[in-house]
């Protein structure tokens, strides 16, 4: 018998991931009286939620009383160029609130308001000051809180243990194979619904603002597993992260700096954001920078800083600048606070930015400017879910958080993403835990088992093979060069086969060493879901002929307003596919508005 | 030719171990992570360390260099002075697991001990009001990125290795955050006192120094315990009331207002 081989684990509910969305999906399972495992990569809390700085969007109207959910829905479905499924922007919009006020009650602390009230910040692309927000370091306040309620409500807890395989019997989830980092050894858990929270994909480009964590595991998982994957051409290069030193370019600047003031400016001290205004936000967008400088002092006649358009546009503009010569030595732009706010305000709102520029970039942004570009941030695609269950097209699997699909179509706001986090999270462990009291004890198979430990080990057995790491460099070096912030149909074709190479060159890989605590296995592991995930970003990209959003084809320069304004894309192994197999990718037309959606959607 | 640096990291796991050096080329910027990084890659793949973000912001990168408890991701190399080796080793206070990484789950167990927030009931509106002033001190808590650091230096868990008795400055800290909530209604100071040692803290303050959250731990929320767990059990006011109305628990004296 297999399991008694290996250890083995039985939860009603098994939540894969322990960023917010895993956190928050595991408190609401607990709380309807299942029995829930909660598996990290990480030690616990230190998933990349801790990186999101700015704040969490919600329509509390604490600092301007006419937000509501409906300007905040509209905001997003905007931002997302109408690819969003609209029940999950409604969703998402309606619930943030509730879901921001009760992190309060489990200790979160946001900055206030005069009448003590939580205090709400600008950010692109919502046009209302909506950031719950902790100074830079909300995600870290948002994360603990959630840890520090959730490690009483008497789940069990994983702690750096990777999922390599989910285990399927007849169209439905019973289970998951992974491994201890610590012994190497592994271990089964048995599961009658299992929700996905694993995350982006951000590694697979050479300059990234993610954590080694970040490698599409869910997205990949579900994908073995028989889901589908939607939207995967669209990959957020967030516009300001770090250029300068080597040692630290991608990281990230919080759109906070440019949320409390802060302007990009080109070599030639122009600021530069005013030539690159979409004509979709035109009307409510300063035209000049008198009047731009009006709005950050509060002026609400007045139009916004086009420094605040979404990301995408300012991403895209700084690309441009600098393509043109006018960037900064580092070739970035310049990003500037110390000219709109005092050094004490600075490092009141910004301290862990003032910080890190201070520690490892030996600039002083109290009184210098910082150096910016683009940097591979967050993935708009990800698995296909129900967008009122979050539950997959496999029975009892379920996916919350950024390795889910849907919420933000081709283009996120910034803030968009915690409160997508605490939203669906708890959503799907609402409905996980409720799918799971329906479901037969979970049967797995010993053939399934088996092959997911051969496949680990693999990598062991070789006589001789590729470095694991070398491997990564490479795929993210492709990936930088033919799949990145501009596309273009030959560049994505050269791309697909420099992942066919490096697919080959990841089935030979070599590891050596013991198994307890092996990072060159646990590289050599991950590569399948780079891989795979890279594929499928790939391949739609090059199907989508337009550009919108994050996606940008220089071969089909504009927004679609016909076919491609209608479809998503979707991926899914094709069906009968042993191991990986081929993948099939499906135009899927958008669901249809209702008419209360589609009046509130034209009230904007 | 590209400038290089040496790096004496401790290889091995419990059984035992030894110092291994390794040269790798250095660059502009560079942190004592991106070198533990560079030699795994090139020279010894299997070599293992703990890290995420590589931002200063998880708190996973915590070690020694050159005997002192540093984030490797915060640490820039260009600080030590060229030519010499720099000295990377695993966190002393906390069973060593293999190379640069450590057993640290006394911490996850002591914070389970702690209990959490029982805040009073909302506003009609489903949320809380608090002043900013009355939250300043706790939010700078609140910045913990909980890397152990703390731990890995108090003489209290790393000479006296008092880990049952005494839970260490960051859940301190924590108590500290818990105690001075505006909107927490649970008093936690008799498990202060006993279950969780504040008093065995001497206050040397090594816990503040090595921050790299620069936190005031020592006199902002471990000093303030210390004086409320004297007034409640040490004051001699305390003490009698205690004996005339024969209560056994803590009790406040009544206030008088002016």
């Amino acid at each position: 018998m297999t399991e008694a081989r290996f250890e083995t684990h039985e939860h009603d509910v098994l939540i894969i991931g322990a960023g917010g969305a895993g956190l928050r999906a595991a408190i609401e399972a607990s709380a309807a009286n299942v029995s829930v495992g909660l598996v990290c990569k990480s030690l616990l809390g230190k998933a990349h939620t801790v990186m999101a700085e700015g704040g969490v969007a919600a329509a509390l109207g604490n600092v301007e009383p006419r937000d509501n959910w409906k300007v905040h829905f509209r905001d997003t479905m905007k931002g997302g160029r109408f690819l969003n499924q609209w029940r999950m922007a409604q969703l998402h919009a309606m619930e943030a609130p509730d879901r921001v006020k009760e992190l309060e009650g489990w200790g979160a602390l946001f900055d206030r308001t005069p009448d003590g009230k939580i205090l709400q910040r600008n950010f692109g692309g919502h046009k209302y000051p909506r950031l719950a927000h902790v100074g830079d370091r909300t995600g870290l306040e948002m994360i603990r809180t959630l840890q520090q309620h959730g490690i009483h409500l008497g789940m069990s807890v994983y702690m750096e243990c990777t999922v390599s395989r989910l285990l399927v019997e007849g169209g439905r989830v019973v289970g998951a194979f992974g491994y201890w980092r610590e012994t190497g050894r592994f271990v089964v858990f048995k599961a009658k619904s299992v929700v996905l929270a694993t995350g982006g994909i951000g590694r697979i480009f050479k300059i990234n603002s993610n954590s080694w964590e970040c490698t599409g595991d869910g997205q990949a998982l579900a994908y073995l597993a028989g889901a589908e994957l939607m939207d995967m051409e669209f990959m957020q290069f967030h516009p300001t992260g770090m250029v300068w030193p080597p040692s630290v370019r991608g990281t990230l600047i919080t759109e906070g700096v440019r949320g409390e003031g802060g302007t990009l400016r080109n070599k030639d001290q122009k600021r530069f954001m005013f030539d690159y205004i979409l004509e979709l936000y035109a009307k409510e967008t300063a035209k000049t920078e008198e009047e731009a400088d009006r709005w950050l002092a509060g002026d609400r006649s007045a139009g916004r800083t086009p420094d605040l358009l979404p990301r995408d546009v300012v991403a895209r503009a700084i690309h441009a600048e600098v393509k043109a010569g006018r960037g900064s030595p580092h070739g970035g732009v310049f990003l500037d606070i110390f000219t709109r706010r005092s050094a004490a305000d600075i490092k009141r709102k910004l301290p862990a930015m003032y910080h890190q520029f201070k520690e490892l970039g030996d600039v002083d942004i109290t009184r210098e400017p910082m150096e910016v570009g683009p940097t591979g941030h967050y993935t708009m695609g990800g698995v296909r879910v129900d967008p009122d269950t979050q539950e997959t097209c496999v029975k009892g699997l379920f996916a919350a958080g950024e390795c889910a699909a849907g919420l933000h179509g081709s283009n996120r706001l910034g803030g968009n993403s915690l409160s997508d986090l605490l939203v669906f999270g708890r959503i799907a462990g609402e409905h996980a835990a409720r799918a799971a009291k329906g479901a037969p004890a979970p049967a797995v198979d010993d053939g399934a088992i088996e092959a997911a430990s051969r496949e680990a080990l693999a990598p062991f057995a070789r006589e001789e093979g590729q470095n694991p790491f070398a491997l990564h460099e490479d795929l993210k070096d492709q990936m930088q060069k033919y799949v990145g912030i501009i596309r273009v149909k030959e560049d994505l074709e050269e791309g697909l086969r420099h992942l066919e190479r490096l697919k080959d060159l990841a089935g030979k890989v070599k590891v050596e060493g013991p198994r307890h605590y092996n990072a060159a296995w646990h590289q050599a592991l991950d590569l399948r879901n780079m891989l795979l995930v890279s594929e499928a970003m790939a391949r739609a990209a090059l199907h989508r002929k337009e550009s919108r959003g994050a996606h940008t084809r220089e071969d089909f320069p504009e927004q679609d307003k016909g076919h491609w304004s209608k479809v998503n894309l979707v991926l899914r192994k094709k069906p009968g596919a042993e191991g990986e197999g081929e993948m099939d990718l499906a135009e899927v037309p958008l669901p249809e508005y209702p008419a209360d959606i589609k009046a509130v959607l034209d009230e904007g | 030719m590209a400038a290089t640096a040496t790096f004496r990291i401790y290889r091995g796991d419990a059984s035992g171990g030894e110092f291994v050096e390794y040269s790798t080329e250095t660059y502009p910027g560079m942190v004592v992570l991106d070198a533990v990084h560079d030699i795994q890659a090139k020279q010894a793949p299997d070599l293992a360390v703990r890290w995420n973000c590589k931002a200063g912001r998880c708190g996973s990168c915590g070690a020694e260099v050159n005997g002192k408890p540093r984030l490797l991701c915060m640490t820039r190399v260009d600080k030590f002075p060229a030519g010499e080796p720099i000295t990377v080793t695993p966190m002393r206070a906390f069973p060593h697991l293999r190379d640069l990484v450590t057993d640290v789950s006394w911490n996850f167990k002591v914070a389970k001990k702690i209990p959490p927030l029982k805040p009073i009931p909302p506003e009609s509106d489903g949320a809380w009001r608090m002043q900013q002033y009355d939250i300043d001190r706790i939010q700078e808590f609140r910045k913990c990125i909980e890397c152990f650091l703390c731990q890995d230096v108090c003489h209290v868990v790393r000479d006296h290795d008092r880990k049952e008795e005494f839970v260490g400055p960051r859940f301190l800290i924590h108590l500290a955050t818990l105690d001075m909530h505006p909107l927490d209604t649970l008093d936690r100071r008799p498990m202060l006192r006993e279950a969780f040692g504040v008093g065995y803290c001497n206050i040397t303050r090594c816990c503040t120094e090595v921050c790299p959250e620069h936190i005031t731990i020592t006199d902002n929320a471990i000093i303030p315990l210390k004086e409320r767990v004297a007034d409640d059990f040490y004051d001699p006011l305390q003490w009698l009331w205690r004996k005339v109305t024969g209560s056994k628990g803590r009790r406040r004296l009544p206030v008088v207002k002016a």
